[in-house]
């Protein structure tokens, strides 16, 4: 089948959705998606952040859609002619998603685990407007421990949904979803029962936004100041393939392998996650390669990182007395 | 050899005349202009005693603000050290515990907060970068010292004083 998006050519397979033919084309032209999760059956169109014109409905029918539509949801049709970018009234569309988007979420960003690396910041950096027209309170909720090892803040939610599809599919027992409905949704687990599983971490990486947080992380440090390396280890529950994120000789957070669209590789389980933090337990592969244009490439540079310098017991000797010689001046 | 330009200008010696073979005249004008001088007002101030007013938009040390409450405003977000083309600040976060609530504004403070005045180029980035309105290059110009390691001011020096003190 072949679609067009843009102006851009792609043959893909019968049953792809737009945003996947956008993904095969690749660059600027790609729908930013919240909710959809390539790695994650059934998630998508639930935030709306995806859409796209259709210009022309196929070969056959070649009326346009009649509205926008949610591009991860939408399959092609032979002849498809899909705009994204190239749309005004889709730049628009998606401007009042952001802004319906950040209606309840707290501008906390300073205090947030998740700046630098959170989807929603790069969505209201690159589409949204700089103010809001929402003149009531936010909702907010009190945080909520899901376990010892992660944290829920729902207030920076945007119920996309993910985490309950991960639950769903990774782990064997599902253990938290969404209460109640409307604006007064909440992702919650029964009565703050922790979700006790070996995969249940990974909901920590499919969270767009910070609304599900490490513990161990927690304040540690800013996500800029730490250096990406991917590792690996062997690992009877899952593939071990992981990124570390060193600061200093500190690995001080483990978390998958995340791609271009934010999606990580392949899930990795709680072991790895939480209780490998040593440089002993993994084998180095070498510095993630991170894009340019994120804030976690700023101030590193384009070289494998030297060795940490060992402490010189000599040195130290020597730089002490020194130092006392010139104290005591 | 020609020079390049074709341009020249030919000197002439002339021998001196009589005054000026006498070198006192040249003396008394010299020494007048000093004796004038003696009854101007300096062009020099005596620093450290006397200071002259800095202008508006002077950058001097940094200062961590608290808010109207007394609060600390910093939430050790990291923005100003991210900002700093020197690299001269650090920071280490530690999260507000329950009864510090007049003491920190957010629920995250900075519990260490250096900056090495040796590194700073006070081009005001950092504040610029603020997201809270918690630095600023307010303060004086840094004192002198001996050591390196004094210059590398924590938040004894840096916090603005306590409001009711």
């Amino acid at each position: 089948m072949k679609v067009t998006i843009d102006g851009i050519p792609v043959e893909v397979e019968p049953g792809t959705t737009i945003l996947n033919a956008a993904r095969q084309i690749g660059g600027d032209i790609v729908p930013p998606a919240m909710c959809y999760y390539s790695k994650l059956e059934g998630s998508g169109g639930k935030c709306r952040t995806c859409l796209v014109k259709v210009s022309k409905g196929s070969e056959k029918d070649p009326r346009p859609m009649p509205k926008l539509v949610a591009s991860c949801r939408t399959t092609v049709m032979d002849g498809m002619e899909v705009q994204n970018i190239t749309s005004p009234e889709v730049v628009e569309a998606r401007k009042g998603v952001v802004e319906m988007l950040l209606l309840n979420h707290p501008l906390d960003c300073p205090v947030c685990d998740q700046a630098g690396e959170c989807h929603l910041q790069d969505l209201g950096f690159e589409h949204g407007a700089a103010k809001t027209r929402y003149e009531f309170d936010r909702r907010t909720f009190e945080k909520i421990d899901i376990g010892d090892k992660i944290q829920l803040h729902m207030t920076r939610c945007i119920l996309c949904y993910r985490c309950v599809f991960t639950a769903d599919q990774i782990t064997n027992t599902r253990l938290h979803g969404i209460l109640n409905r409307g604006d007064h949704s909440e992702i919650s687990t029964y009565i703050t029962k922790a979700v006790d599983n070996d995969f249940s971490g990974n909901i920590i990486d499919v969270c767009p936004v910070g609304a599900l947080t490490d513990k161990t992380f927690r304040f540690k440090n800013r996500v800029w100041f730490t250096k990406p390396v991917d590792a690996h280890r062997d690992c009877d529950k899952c593939c071990g393939k992981v990124t570390l994120w060193y600061k200093g000789e500190d690995v001080i957070r483990v978390t998958g392998r995340k791609d271009v669209y934010g999606e990580v590789e392949e899930f990795i389980c709680n072991t790895c996650r939480f209780d490998k933090k040593k440089t002993a337990d993994w084998v180095i592969e070498g510095p993630r390669k991170i894009s340019h244009k994120s804030v976690i490439s700023s101030n590193h540079y384009e070289f494998t990182p030297l060795p940490v310098v060992k402490t010189n017991p000599v040195l130290m000797e020597a730089n002490k007395e020194q130092f006392e010689r010139d104290t005591r001046l | 050899m020609e020079s390049l330009s074709n341009k020249r200008k030919v000197l002439e010696v002339k021998p001196l005349n009589f005054l000026e073979r006498a070198y006192l005249p040249a003396i008394m004008g010299g020494l007048a202009t000093t004796m004038k001088h003696f009854f101007k007002k300096p062009v020099t101030i005596s620093y450290p005693e006397e200071k002259r007013e800095f202008s508006e938009n002077f950058r001097g040390m940094h200062s961590l603000k608290r808010d109207e409450n007394g609060k600390e405003r910093c939430t050790a977000c990291g923005l100003c050290a991210l900002s700093c083309p020197a690299e001269a600040i650090t920071m280490t976060a530690a999260e507000r515990k329950p009864g510090e609530e007049n003491l920190y504004r957010e629920e995250k403070y900075a519990a260490v907060y250096e900056i090495n005045m040796l590194r700073c180029i006070f081009c005001g980035l950092c504040e610029e970068a603020c997201p809270k309105e918690a630095i600023y290059l307010d303060g004086d110009i840094v004192p002198t010292d001996y050591l390196r390691k004094d210059f590398i001011y924590g938040k004894d020096k840096l916090v603005e004083a306590p409001l009711n003190q």
